[in-house]
């Protein structure tokens, strides 16, 4: 019969409207202010002795603590206000030490029954609702002394290539490299070498009692350069750190010479953020030393997982993570984890000349990590903290080259999964050029201001109301049907952006205004078929029919192509690009549904299956 | 519109008039945009981002109204860790004593303060990201191009594309000309604006597309026109109602999404008529022919079978 849906197809409409009921309800709800605590270190457990400590300390401090929980791997303690929030981050640092991370969240205040069906609110971008600001200091020093050490490394294996024989070669203070040879034969043919070929260098050269000295020092605008590449190079970092923690529309860019902001919107867990983004770790692989190597040509380093255990190694480095093109957990034949990993063709062809002449020799994995670590310290009988900046370096693996080693290869002999998945991460999206310290962490208001917000909310609204005013007017009871999905459309937009836990700003709510104009524009084009089906004589019952189908096609290209490009937008896009295509490919998507099922649905249920005279749809022509 | 219903307006009658007006429009913005330029904001261009600490909690909005009076145009104003540290970021970069006039400026209302820091601020948008946003940008035209020139013809395709490069040109020559800030909002609009343009060109292409198969009389331009005559009423209507939404954020929503708003209405203008005088003049120009369109009898059922467009078949049963 025409115009009458299935039992089946009525179900499948209330049950996704009721699913998309329960899932947009959470954002009703506002978020509480709380502080959240995780371990430092992916291996350190939050348990409740932990917590309890906690909110004693905020209890002695005078803090009301509104309810404190233990969530998965870390803890969380609601508080009354942002005030509040401000004052008890730094108490309860100072209760649990360093090894938390306690950090400042907005927790949602969803009720239990529905958060036990998984729903949650949508997350509110920078603009509209602020969120965490971290201020990073790239450490330029060791950016320049990095660089100097990776050239000296590649001038001796050079010089060892072409048979120039030297003593030693060392950094010193003013940013140059010191290579000391036997006689003045070899220096001169290390001097026209170096010349050719590393032409940003100064050269001196000095003797003293039987000893030949080269002097290579760097030029002012060399160090800026080098400066200004760490800088550049920590920023893409960072960029892609924050897109591996799935962060919708995240603010990261410069500030003066040698800092990086990094702002998150609605981030729920800051402390893991803190954590992949602070966690500066680099590699570097090194040869274990042989027995007879000169002291001076080699360090100790102790084993990250057995501080006991040490290793003599080269300090010549073969290669660092900032050749690692890409790096995955995976798991031994002993099921133990490793991470494999893939270099480029630089740290490819580096790896393979390193490991051709050492088989059988040990190869070190050095895991380096640098830290802030706060002190307090009594000055003239006050109370200070005071930043100290820590590098960690430890041996995470030692292992036996079996043979030369190329562009893949895996390290083995890490403790957990947990630790082999966030080594994976940190490797894969990038290593910084230089170490980083955070010197800062606030939270921020939105960018836009409340009075915007509000503005721009409401008008939102005016425009959807005098949309359905319109809507009824012209097309009458077919108005208010197209309304009702229109409305239901908005509701199931909600709901998957929250399902989804994208992220509502300023460029999302383009999409949807654009994804409003469209779902008016499937009824809109349903509606006209109709009457031109009318007003070509068809009766009532087979004009709406055929118009939806007629229709269909027009909506169902249309819709498609622009799903192909915010799809595209998505995929390459970032930040509000990114934004705007999830609001619109979802709104596309609910679109289709409400306009052409849900609509379809109520107009069978008013008109289906029975004799009608006329249709309520505007115009003259519906009394045909 | 009943009256209008017995003779078609003769849309297609001025295309040439259009052609050169379209053309005329999208060489000025070229122009404009290569003098002028765009006046890029500070999400794109970085600036300076100043720290103030007050003794009293302000009201934001009126820091924010302060710094209009100032003459001050690009800056975002925020609350920094507390609500009496507030931050001011600027798009001027190179005056090195602007930190000292913000602070006398939002001090000369009686408004007791402390400048805390001062700095300069890198770009939000990185070098990469803006690559990869324009090559994404491509790849979407050219996508398409392909299911367009696939679903349709390959004459259609190039009918989909072109109108949303002239839209989009069109709008940043806009922006150009009134150096109106350009900011990521800005491109937002823009995105969406090719999503709406898109959306109205294919609507009107469809209806061609289906007009050529069941017309069996005019030539091309007359079925052309027809179909614009039969989808006129919904592309006014639903340009109408986006139109109403859009207004009501342009007078309503504030200051901060001004431009978002105006860059949406020029679009949605520029494209509706884009997609009657740049796409279907597109399709008259290439020289589309009902040889084009006729789906290719099936074997075995030669002759009168009817060549519509037709869903597939499991989306005809939803």
């Amino acid at each position: 019969m025409l115009n009458k849906y299935p039992l089946w197809k009525n179900l499948v409409i209330v049950i996704a409207l009721v699913i998309g009921f329960i899932y947009a309800l959470p954002n009703v709800f506002p978020d509480d202010y709380a502080v959240q605590i995780t371990g430092a270190r992916s291996s350190t457990e939050v348990n409740q002795r932990i917590l309890e400590r906690a909110v004693d300390a905020l209890e002695a401090k005078g803090i009301a603590v509104k309810e404190s929980e233990l969530q998965d791997r870390d803890a969380l303690i609601r508080l009354n206000d942002a005030e509040s929030q401000l004052r008890a981050r730094p108490v309860v640092q100072d209760a649990l030490g360093r090894d938390y991370l306690v950090a400042l969240n907005m927790a949602p205040s969803t009720p239990e029954w529905l958060k036990s069906l998984g729903a949650g609110p949508m997350k509110l971008g920078l603009d509209l609702r602020g969120g965490v600001h971290f201020l990073l200091e790239v450490d330029m020093e060791t950016a320049v002394e990095q660089r100097l050490e990776a050239i000296s490394s590649q001038i001796k294996r050079e010089l060892r290539e072409e048979r120039v024989r030297y003593r030693g070669g060392d950094l010193e203070g003013d940013n140059s490299i010191v290579l000391t040879f036997r006689d003045e034969e070899s220096r001169s043919e290390a001097f026209s070498l170096i010349r050719d070929q590393y032409n940003q260098f100064l050269l001196d050269e000095e003797s003293e009692e039987g000893e030949y000295r080269l002097v290579l020092t760097i030029s002012e605008a060399e160090v800026k350069s080098i400066q200004d590449y760490a800088l550049q190079q920590n920023l893409t970092t960072i960029r892609n750190r924050v897109n591996e923690l799935g962060v919708a529309e995240p603010l990261v860019q410069r500030q003066g010479a040698d800092r990086i902001i990094v702002e998150l919107p609605g981030v729920q867990d800051t402390a893991a953020a803190k954590r992949v983004l602070g966690a500066t770790a680099n590699l570097e692989f090194r040869l274990e030393a042989r027995q007879d190597a000169p002291a001076a040509t080699t360090e100790t380093y102790e084993f990250r997982d057995n501080p006991n255990r040490e290793a003599r190694l080269e300090r010549d480095i073969i290669a660092t993570g900032d050749n690692v093109s890409n790096a995955q957990q995976a798991f031994d034949e002993n099921g133990q984890p490793q991470v494999n990993i893939t270099m480029d063709s630089v740290g490819g062809d580096l790896m393979n000349r390193a490991t051709r002449n050492a088989i059988g020799r040990r190869m070190a994995v050095l895991f380096i990590e640098y830290r802030t670590e706060t002190e307090e310290v009594v000055v003239d009988g006050e109370t200070r903290t005071v930043d100290n900046r820590v590098v960690e370096k430890g041996i995470i693996s030692l292992a036996t080259v079996q043979s030369a080693l190329g562009s893949s290869f895996r390290i083995t002999g890490l403790d957990s999964i947990p630790e082999a998945s966030e080594l994976a991460l940190l490797l894969r999206a990038g290593a910084l050029a230089a170490p980083m310290y955070f010197v800062q962490e606030r939270t921020i208001g939105p960018s836009l201001g409340q009075k915007n917000i509000d503005a721009g909310m409401m008008s939102v609204l005016l425009g959807f109301v005098l949309v359905l005013c319109y809507m009824v007017v012209y097309y009458r009871g077919f108005g208010m049907i197209a309304n009702v999905a229109l409305t239901l459309n908005l509701m199931l937009l909600i709901a998957c952006m929250s399902i989804l836990s994208a992220t509502l700003t300023l460029p999302g709510i383009a999409g949807i205004v654009l994804t409003v104009g469209m779902a008016v524009d499937a009824n809109v084009l349903i509606f006209e078929r109709i009457k031109e089906e009318l007003k070509a004589g068809a009766p009532p019952q087979l004009a709406i029919n055929s118009g939806y189908s007629r229709a269909f096609v027009s909506i169902f290209d249309a819709n498609i192509t622009t799903l192909l490009v915010a799809v595209i937008l998505f995929a390459m896009g970032s930040g509000p690009v990114k934004g705007f295509a999830v609001t619109l490919s979802i709104g596309i998507l609910t679109s289709m549904f409400s306009g052409l099922m849900v609509s379809r649905s109520i107009v069978n249920l008013v008109y289906g299956g029975r004799k009608v005279e006329k249709l309520s749809i505007g115009g003259k022509l519906a009394n045909v | 519109m009943s009256e209008v219903e017995k003779k078609p307006i003769d849309f297609m009658g001025i295309r040439k008039v259009a052609s050169v007006v379209s053309i005329a429009l999208v060489i000025a913005a070229v122009a404009l945009l290569a003098i002028r330029g765009l006046n890029l904001g500070l999400d794109f261009t970085g600036g300076t981002s100043v720290e103030f600490e007050y003794q009293q909690a302000p009201e934001l909005d009126e820091v924010r109204a302060t710094l209009y009076e100032a003459g001050y145009e690009q800056f975002v104003v925020q609350n920094f860790g507390s609500d009496t540290s507030v931050l001011v970021r600027m798009a001027e970069s190179e005056n090195d004593k602007l930190a000292v006039e913000v602070t006398e400026a939002l001090s000369a209302g009686g408004a007791e303060l402390q400048l805390v820091s001062s700095e300069f601020v890198g770009s939000q948008v990185g070098e990469q990201l803006k690559e990869d946003s324009g090559l994404g940008m491509l790849i979407a035209l050219a996508v398409v191009l392909i299911y367009v020139g696939m679903r349709f013809q390959f004459k259609f395709g190039i009918a989909a594309v072109v109108p949303l490069a002239h839209d989009v040109i069109i709008v940043l020559g806009v922006f150009s000309l009134f150096q109106w800030t350009f900011d990521l909002s800005v491109l937002a609009a823009l995105l969406a604006v090719i999503g709406y343009s898109l959306n109205d060109t294919i609507v009107v292409a469809d209806r061609i597309r289906e007009n050529f198969r069941k017309m069996r009389e005019g030539d091309s331009e007359h079925i052309i026109n027809e179909s614009i005559h039969q989808t006129i009423s919904r592309t006014l209507n639903t340009s109408g109602t986006t139109l109403v939404v859009l207004l009501a954020l342009y007078f309503l929503g504030g200051e901060a999404i001004n431009n978002f708003a105006v860059a949406l209405i020029i679009g949605v203008v520029v494209g509706t008529y884009s997609s009657i005088y740049v796409a279907a003049n597109m399709l008259v120009a290439l020289g589309v022919a009902r040889e084009d369109l006729i789906v290719p009898p099936k074997e075995g059922l030669v002759g009168q079978e009817e060549e519509e467009e037709q869903p597939p078949e499991w989306l005809n049963r939803m």
